[in-house]
């Protein structure tokens, strides 16, 4: 099966075909990553521009290490959205960037559609790392390759997101990623972080709850979002002490799941708030291991953009 | 715009046409008789017996000139998104033949000298009749009321801080104290900015789908409920600029039963598209108040229908393409609309069924003139000879070079419309290539 799609703005319109391939991809990079030469020419001659708007270590240098491992060629550009007001700049940026005739842009930006403003000036293909509160697909894959490796599958499982639901655009990618491929998403955190009908949201909807003990009760994985402590000066809630109180995860809350309940945080973490010190620690956390996935995730998404077929001899020739 | 050569000089019958008389409610053959720019005189039947010169508008409609109570000119101050020549270019193209510009220019239209500027700028190199809107407070700050007596000697026949809301009640309660003696009504936008800090679009699943911040129709429904409060306290003529819910429908349903002196007009964006539009993030489609759901949509057509809004108002709102060539949060709000509303909403809304054709044009013409106290708007012996004629069945698609206004930020460039606006006369004088 190829992949057949220009772009990876969302998992909004992927089929979970078109997902389930991607996450078949990453587990075959994830074998190269854990050789001794981690290195595939898969993506030899492709130049790739990695386009960050927003301050993201993380996801950036995801991002550069997947695209070194494949032997793309990498240019980077970086600017912090509070200096850019007018996107006649992103605009230049974007021109400036076709000019220099790349085949892929990476863009992660602080805009909800940023992506899609860009694919008006951009015929290359363009992979979402992040847009505003919409979507961050890659971060959303990483996630639920993680689960699958524990699982086997995603269809059937409980997962539940807690936190500001609301500003979260890993929570919008993972409830699309997570539904299509069959598994049940309950969101829970408090009401003021909770976007309109989001029981809507994904492939037939979610689950909201806002006591966290209901919502962790038949839990096979919880992800817990990072609470930006700055929406406290918007009185979205009242203190962060009281936040960790009600909505913080501790190793309490943890033993109201199932065993075996798995723990994810996208990173990174505000110990002592959204998450508490033992919990982040515990050998159910995969945080970690969420991190090493993000690699083979983005190596797959960018492979099969770049219109590659899963190819085992490729992956081998070195 | 000079009239005056006309004045004197012509004498001619317009025949041919079905006229639209939108105070009688009916579209039927006539002709009509012009003198000195004015309407001498109505016949019905289709040729008259004359040895005056008679133009033949055969097949068409013939209405009073559209009227929009509120336009943004922009001049003085953003002349490069739009002028006073091009905006009432752009009123001529679409049937205007009045205007009423808002205060939100640079400078503010909060003193009589900028008034007159404009007045005299309108003279000079506009093509239609502009009046003007002052503004209510000094600088659209919402603190210190401006000068309403000054204002109206100048010629402003309105006030409006339009664009932001008087968040301060005791500010809007002075102002429509004042403005009730000098009969002058205050246009109201209608926004409770605690609510809205931020919004790019309507708060619905929409909203929460495309994760832009959502601006609730409450926020709208609260400001107006305060100000119809302030309105029924006063006295005075309050007029809700844009109404875009049926919270909001409902309210003003409401107070016009109690008897408060209340007005209101609907855009035709905010009649015609819908929230789910934005699923594309066309700035173009960026409006403040918010393109809302198609709940909203019904309430505020039925509100045309059984009158509880009073007005179409087009809310024209030029950016150029610097400012909307940006990412959705920064792109500001505003959209064009002189050229597309009479095309627009005789398509969807009286093609559809909604509405008639007449409603539609008394929507345009009577119907806004009396809401702001302005001239013409009548077919009636004594009025101002300002006329657009129609074809209200010509299928045509609205392309960007048709565009007379200096931005472009309109959605339904590409759109296919029903309905044409073939000629516009001003004060007895045909305007030749309006469209
Ligand atoms: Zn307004």
């Amino acid at each position: 099966m190829q992949f057949n799609r220009k772009d990876l703005l969302g998992l909004e319109d992927l089929t979970s075909e078109q997902i389930k391939l991607i996450l078949d991809t990453a587990d075959n990079f994830k074998e190269v990553l854990g050789r001794k030469i981690k290195k595939v020419p898969a993506l030899r001659g492709v130049t790739i521009a990695n386009v960050f708007y927003e301050p993201s270590t993380r996801t950036r240098m995801s991002f550069e290490l997947a695209e070194k491992r494949l032997s793309a060629d990498i240019i980077n550009f970086s600017k912090a959205t509070s200096s850019v007001k007018k996107g006649e700049t992103l605009r230049d940026t974007l021109e400036n960037i076709k000019a220099m005739k790349v085949d892929i842009v990476v863009m992660r930006h602080g805009s909800s559609g940023a992506h899609k403003f860009a694919s008006e000036f951009l015929d290359v293909s363009i992979v979402n790392a992040g847009d505003g509160q919409h979507a961050h697909p890659t971060q959303a894959l990483l996630d639920m390759m993680t689960l699958r490796e524990r699982w086997g599958t995603l269809n059937g499982k409980k997962v539940t997101i807690i936190g500001d639901i609301m500003h979260s655009r890993v929570a919008r990618s993972n409830i699309w990623g997570l539904t299509k491929m069959g598994a049940k998403v309950t969101v829970c955190g408090p009401p003021t972080m909770m976007p309109v009908d989001i029981e809507k949201l994904g492939e037939g909807g979610v689950k909201l709850e806002y006591d966290l003990e209901k919502a962790v009760s038949e839990a096979d994985a919880i992800n817990i979002l990072r609470i930006q402590l700055e929406r406290q000066s918007t009185r979205l809630f009242p203190s962060s002490r009281e936040y960790f109180e009600v909505f913080g995860v501790t190793s309490d809350v943890i033993s109201l799941a199932p065993k075996g309940c798995i723990v994810m945080h996208p990173g990174p973490m505000n110990r002592g708030v959204e998450i508490a010190q033992e919990v982040a620690d515990s050998e159910q956390a995969v945080i970690l291991p969420q991190v090493t996935n993000g690699v083979a995730v983005r190596m797959a998404v960018l492979f099969l953009i770049a219109g590659g077929k899963v190819d085992d001899t490729e992956l081998n020739e070195n | 715009m000079k009239m005056t050569s006309w004045k004197d000089k012509r004498e001619f019958w317009i025949s041919g046409a079905k006229i639209a008389d939108p105070e009688a409610g009916k579209i039927r053959a006539g002709s009509v008789l012009i003198q000195k720019g004015m309407i001498a005189g109505i016949v019905w039947q289709k040729s008259p017996e004359t040895e005056l010169p008679v133009f033949d508008a055969e097949g068409l409609v013939l209405a009073p000139g559209f009227i929009d109570i509120h336009t943004h000119l922009r001049e003085p101050g953003f002349e490069d998104k739009e002028t006073i020549e091009s905006g009432t270019a752009a009123a001529i193209a679409g049937g205007y033949t009045s205007i009423l510009c808002m205060a939100n220019t640079d400078p503010v239209i909060d003193d009589p000298s900028v008034v007159e500027y404009i007045t005299k700028r309108a003279e000079d190199d506009g093509h239609c009749r502009v009046y003007v809107t002052g503004a209510v407070t000094k600088g659209l700050e919402g603190r210190e009321i401006t000068e309403f007596f000054h204002l109206k000697r100048s010629g402003a026949v309105a006030l409006s801080d339009d664009g932001k809301y008087i968040a301060d009640s005791k500010v809007l309660r002075t102002a429509l104290e004042y403005a009730r003696v000098l009969g002058m009504p205050v246009i109201s936008h209608c926004e409770d900015p605690y609510l809205t800090s931020d919004s790019q679009m309507n708060e619905s699943f929409v909203s929460t789908r495309l994760g832009l911040k959502g601006a609730h129709t409450a926020s709208e429904e609260i400001a107006i409920a305060r100000d119809i409060k302030l309105a029924e306290l006063t006295g005075a003529h309050l007029h809700i600029a844009h109404i875009s819910t049926a919270g909001a429908v409902d309210l003003v349903k409401k107070a016009k039963k109690k008897g408060i002196d209340i007005t209101a007009e609907v855009t035709p964006h905010h009649l015609t598209l819908d929230e789910t539009m934005l699923e594309s993030y066309d700035r173009n489609l960026k409006v403040n108040p918010p393109l809302r759901s198609a709940a909203d949509i019904s309430a505020l057509k039925a509100a045309l229908r059984d009158g509880t809004v009073d007005c179409v108002a087009t809310d024209h709102a030029p950016h150029n393409e610097i400012d909307k060539q940006v990412e959705f949060n920064y792109s500001p709000p505003g959209m064009l609309g002189l050229q597309t509303a009479f095309p627009q909403l005789n398509t969807e809304l009286v093609k559809n069924g909604d509405i008639e054709l007449i409603d539609l044009i008394r929507l345009l013409t009577s119907s806004p003139a009396s809401v702001m106290g302005l001239p013409g708007g009548k077919m009636k012996q004594g009025e101002p000879a300002d006329f657009v004629l129609i074809d209200p069945d010509e299928e045509w698609v609205f392309e960007k070079r048709m565009i007379k206004s200096r931005s472009y930020n309109s959605p339904l460039i590409g759109k296919k419309f029903k309905g044409r606006v073939k000629g516009v006369f001003l004060e007895g004088k045909y305007l030749e290539d309006v469209s």
